[in-house]
């Protein structure tokens, strides 16, 4: 009994429904933000987020990511910030001093002793990520300097522009720690360990050790997708919309949430809602005509001859008829007599 | 201009380059430069020049602007905070009179006082001595002002001319307006511009557009100074009503008021609008013209011989006739729009077209007067003044002084309403809960105010900071064998009982306010539709309905109800019947010369008739107009 009254009626309106119970509650939320304990960028909450999860960002404004240790170190504070110093990365600029020398076609680099220290960068190590950057070109080490020499080429006309080329590449060289990974933070909760880190490289953090790799969490959707695939996904914009939500203390039936993930990630990408996703890809000439870029929509329709089918709910109220949906949808049919 | 020399004579500073910024290592210690750095002095805005002592400077320059050296328009500002000293002399300050103290002191000694008492001094000697100085908004900054005369300490400099004056014209025509808090009074102000009175006293000759006039307007019980001095009293706008303070019937819930019907039939709050109508003999390229006149049966458009029942033999109505809907106040014909075909007998027939001034439908009222003048075109131009009785009824706003607005919930009979021992019953009944949240204390006082000044015979005062204070009210309502508090036992109107609790009660002043419920009711079930689209019009002025939105739209489609939504949208409002060819999909007409169905693309006959939404059959002819074609294909009903 039970079951069967939670379950929705034939051509119920879910998606309109789905639609108002979040929108709804959207207007009632604030542009005041709550803060993450811990890191002290700014992650978006609120509408700013919610936005950004439904226009299915590239790259969210300030990922975060999450990352356990396995239960044998989690308790332990020095592994944690380890882990975090190992984690952070350090950019070649930053360790570093560069020259180039014009006249000679090469580039100089000095080890700077005190920021070297301070983010536990050895020599060597500046000479693996400079060698790892330059390719074929040659480079040399004598005390805490090292210099890059062009390799020589003839067709090569400008080697001022290649010098330069390196010099910003070299700049930007990882030196040490993982790609992407700015700051991070131990916190404990639970009696745990963990690092919070802002931005995401999932793929790599999992291969270093004593991290759990099965609860590690970022709030980036796509990184999740890259590295978890579609399924993955889905749930996490189910999970972040959701948190969002309840951040702001909007009590919003989970399933509501649910449907609009599985409309983002019904065809195994995540598809934004809008013209660029969802709205976009509407069956209906009129329908997709009606919601934004008129003109566009129109226009192509004209030039490549498209049918619409009236099969939208939009189409058809345009049209005058009665909308396929609820009791427009219900028909009676009649079985003919066997002969 | 004497002040501009004292500026520009500073010589700029040189040493301004002397602050460079030393390449800083992490342990150099900073240093702090102990030498005065020169203020910078601006003119109008303008940077003219530097001096060492800012502070001096603005000093020295009000010395000599109380000594009249310098004209008193002129005001000056030290920033201490960036150093700067602005002197304005330009216009477009809005400035503010302050008593002059020095050194603890008032400028306005008494023996100057006598002096001004004996008419030997006039304000502008009192600011021509220094007494009395005009500062602005910028120059308020560097003055501590104190509100009286006996506030003032040896850090104040100046002190406020008049207590209540610290309020603007508007607010300080309200009482009690210290009593209040602050969004009350900015809503009270507000309100009291929409309030009906006596806006004009030459109104019976004025042609105004629309304009409100009370039939008996009082002058408050309590007012305040200001309200005296601007003549307020005898142009007043509202009425002291009798308001108890309490719930009653539930008909006075969330800012309803329920009001004593016999009151109004007395007189409360009855107010008249007047609207004027016009129209005018309009001139045509070719000479033609419109011509004001009773019309005649052949002119096109002939509204019957009834609308036009209470024009004269001009084509204009009689004064004093009672007009109601949509008859005719002026009678007017106006030429063909278009050149009449030549008749067969080759004269040109002139046909009139009707187009007569009426009254709004949903309207009635008097013909008040009529003027005939002349445009500034110099065509005959007709003004009609309409004057209808406006008698408070359910719905309409009132207002007290104190931002306390609300509608007539009930009109109520008087020998319903409650009543106290003397006799006393309310014109209005105000539910307490308007009290407390909102924290409008001056209505309360403004109700023991009026009760004492009802009690003692004398008009009271409520002027900010000033007025008549509380204890004043207990002390003539204990004389007169009142509850000093201005609580009284009331009996129930309907079964007689004394209420178990005492009510507050007292007269207030209350306005009306010009929303009036006749001005704005609105209905439609059926009514006229738009020329283009076929819709229904918008807006009560075109007897419109209301819009059927998108998001009302989207709450049919969440409930499914598919047949609503068609109803909304088609059969009630666009629907049309337009014939389609089966075999092109373009739109077939109807042959009545063979009484047939083709279509005008292929000539086919295979036509049905489809139902669909005017809208959609126009935009059909716009994408065809763009040389774009779109087919309707057609398909059987599965």
């Amino acid at each position: 009994m039970a079951k069967s009254s939670a379950k929705i009626n034939p051509y119920s309106a879910v998606g309109i429904v789905a639609a108002q119970s979040l929108g709804e509650p959207g207007t009632q939320m604030t542009m005041r933000t709550f803060h993450y304990a811990g890191v002290a960028e700014h992650v978006p909450t609120g509408l700013p987020r919610l936005i950004e999860l439904v226009d299915a960002k590239k790259e969210p404004k300030k990922s975060v990511v999450e990352v356990k240790l396995l239960k044998e170190h989690s308790s332990k504070e020095s592994h944690a910030k380890a882990l975090a110093k190992e984690m952070e990365s350090v950019l070649l600029s930053e360790v570093a001093l560069l020259q180039e020398d014009m006249a000679a076609g090469r580039i100089l680099l000095k080890l700077r002793e005190e920021d070297a220290k301070l983010f536990g960068v050895s020599i060597d190590m500046l000479k693996e990520a400079v060698k790892k950057t330059v390719g074929a070109n040659k480079v040399e080490q004598r005390g805490n300097k090292i210099s890059v020499r062009l390799k020589e080429s003839k067709e090569k006309e400008k080697p001022l522009k290649e010098l330069r080329k390196l010099t910003i590449k070299l700049r930007k060289a990882l030196v040490k720690g993982i790609s992407g990974i700015k700051r991070s933070v131990v916190i404990k909760e639970k009696g745990e360990y963990f690092i919070r880190a802002s931005g995401c490289n999932i793929k790599d953090i999992m291969k270093l050790k004593k991290v759990d790799p099965s609860r590690i969490y970022t709030n980036s959707v796509m990184e999740i997708e890259k590295t978890f695939g579609i399924e993955a996904a889905r749930n996490a914009i189910v999970r972040e919309m959701h948190s969002v939500m309840e951040l702001q203390g909007l009590a919003i039936d989970i399933r509501h949430i649910m449907l609009l993930a599985d409309a983002m990630t019904s065809d195994g990408k995540v598809k934004s809602i809008g013209r660029h996703g969802l709205s976009g890809e509407k069956a209906g000439v009129m329908g997709r005509a009606a919601f934004e870029e008129t003109i566009k929509h129109l226009v192509h329709a004209s030039i490549v001859a498209e049918d619409d089918n009236l099969v939208g709910v939009t189409e058809n109220i345009i049209v005058g008829q009665t909308i396929p949906i609820g009791t427009g949808r219900i028909k009676l049919g009649m079985k003919a007599k066997k002969k | 201009m004497a002040k501009k020399k004292t500026a520009t004579k500073k010589k700029a500073s040189k040493k301004e380059s002397k602050t460079a910024i030393k390449k800083s290592t992490k342990k150099s210690a900073k240093k702090k430069s102990t030498e005065k750095i020169n203020s910078a002095v601006y003119v109008n805005g303008n940077l003219q020049g530097f001096h060492p002592d800012g502070a001096a400077l603005a000093a020295r320059l009000r010395e000599k602007r109380r000594m009249n050296e310098l004209n008193y328009e002129v005001n000056v500002f030290f920033n201490d905070r960036t150093n700067e000293v602005f002197i304005s002399t330009d216009g477009g300050r809005v400035r503010k009179p302050y008593v002059v103290v020095e050194e603890g002191k008032s400028r306005l000694t008494p023996e100057v006082l006598n002096r001004v008492r004996s008419g030997a001094l006039s304000w502008e000697h009192l600011v021509k001595m220094g007494v009395i100085e005009y500062l602005d908004a910028e120059e308020e900054e560097n003055a501590l002002i104190a509100l009286t005369e006996e506030e003032i300490t040896p850090e104040h400099t100046h002190f406020e001319v008049l207590s209540s004056t610290i309020f603007g014209v508007t607010s300080s025509v309200l009482p009690y307006p210290e009593h209040n808090s602050a969004p009350r009074i900015t809503m009270a102000c507000s309100m009291a511009k929409q309030s009906l009175g006596l806006y004009a006293v030459n109104f019976n000759h004025r042609f105004d557009t629309r304009a409100y006039i009370m039939y008996y307007p009082q002058k408050p019980l309590v007012s305040t100074d200001l309200y005296k001095s601007l003549n307020m009293e005898n142009k007043a706008a509202g009425q002291n009503f009798v308001v108890a303070i309490t719930a009653y019937k539930g008909y006075n819930m969330g800012d309803g008021t329920v009001v004593n019907r016999n009151s109004i039939d007395r007189g409360l709050g009855r107010a008249m609008m007047l609207k004027t109508y016009e129209t005018e003999e309009r001139l045509y390229p070719g000479g033609q013209k419109d011509k004001i006149e009773v019309p005649t049966p052949d002119v096109v458009g002939y509204r019957g011989e009834e609308a036009y029942k209470y024009l004269d033999e001009d084509g204009i109505v009689f004064p004093e006739s009672q007009v109601t809907g949509k008859d005719v106040l002026v009678g007017k014909t106006s030429p063909p729009r278009f050149l009449e075909e030549i008749s067969v007998f080759g004269v040109v027939e002139e046909k009139k077209r009707e187009s007569s001034l009426s009254l709004k439908s949903g309207e009635r009222g008097c013909i008040d007067s009529v003027m005939v003048t002349e445009a500034p075109s110099g065509n005959r131009l007709v003004k009609i003044k309409v004057r209808s009785p406006k008698v408070p009824e359910v719905g309409d706003k009132f207002a007290s002084r104190h931002g306390q607005k609300g509608v007539i919930g009930l009109l109520l009979k008087q020998e319903d309403m409650p009543f106290t021992q003397d006799g006393i019953v309310p014109d209005l009944i105000l539910n307490p809960h308007a009290i407390p949240s909102r924290m409008t204390a001056g209505h309360l006082l403004e109700t023991l105010g009026g009760k004492a000044s009802a009690l003692g015979g004398m008009l009271m005062d409520g002027t900010a900071f000033s007025g008549n204070t509380e204890q004043d009210y207990e002390k003539v309502l204990k004389e007169n064998g009142f509850d000093e508090h201005g609580e009284e036992w009331l009996y129930d109107g309907i079964s007689g009982q004394k209420m178990k609790v005492k009510l507050f009660i007292g007269p207030v002043y209350y306005q009306r306010l010009h929303h009036l419920v006749s001005n704005k009711m609105h209905v439609r079930s059926r009514g006229p539709v738009q020329l283009l689209t076929l819709q229904p019009t918008e807006g009560r002025a075109r007897e419109g309905g209301l819009r059927f939105g998108e998001m009302e739209r989207d709450c049919l489609i969440g409930y499914g109800a598919s047949m609503v939504i068609r109803e909304r949208l088609l059969e009630e409002s666009d629907k049309t019947i337009q014939l389609v060819c089966n075999k092109c999909g373009m739109f077939a007409y109807h042959d009545f010369v063979k009484n047939k169905e083709v279509c005008p693309l292929c000539g086919s006959e295979d036509i049905s008739p489809i139902e669909m939404s005017y809208a959609f059959k126009l935009l059909l002819g716009e994408i065809r107009s763009m040389f774009i074609f779109p087919r309707i294909i057609l398909k059987d009903k599965a």
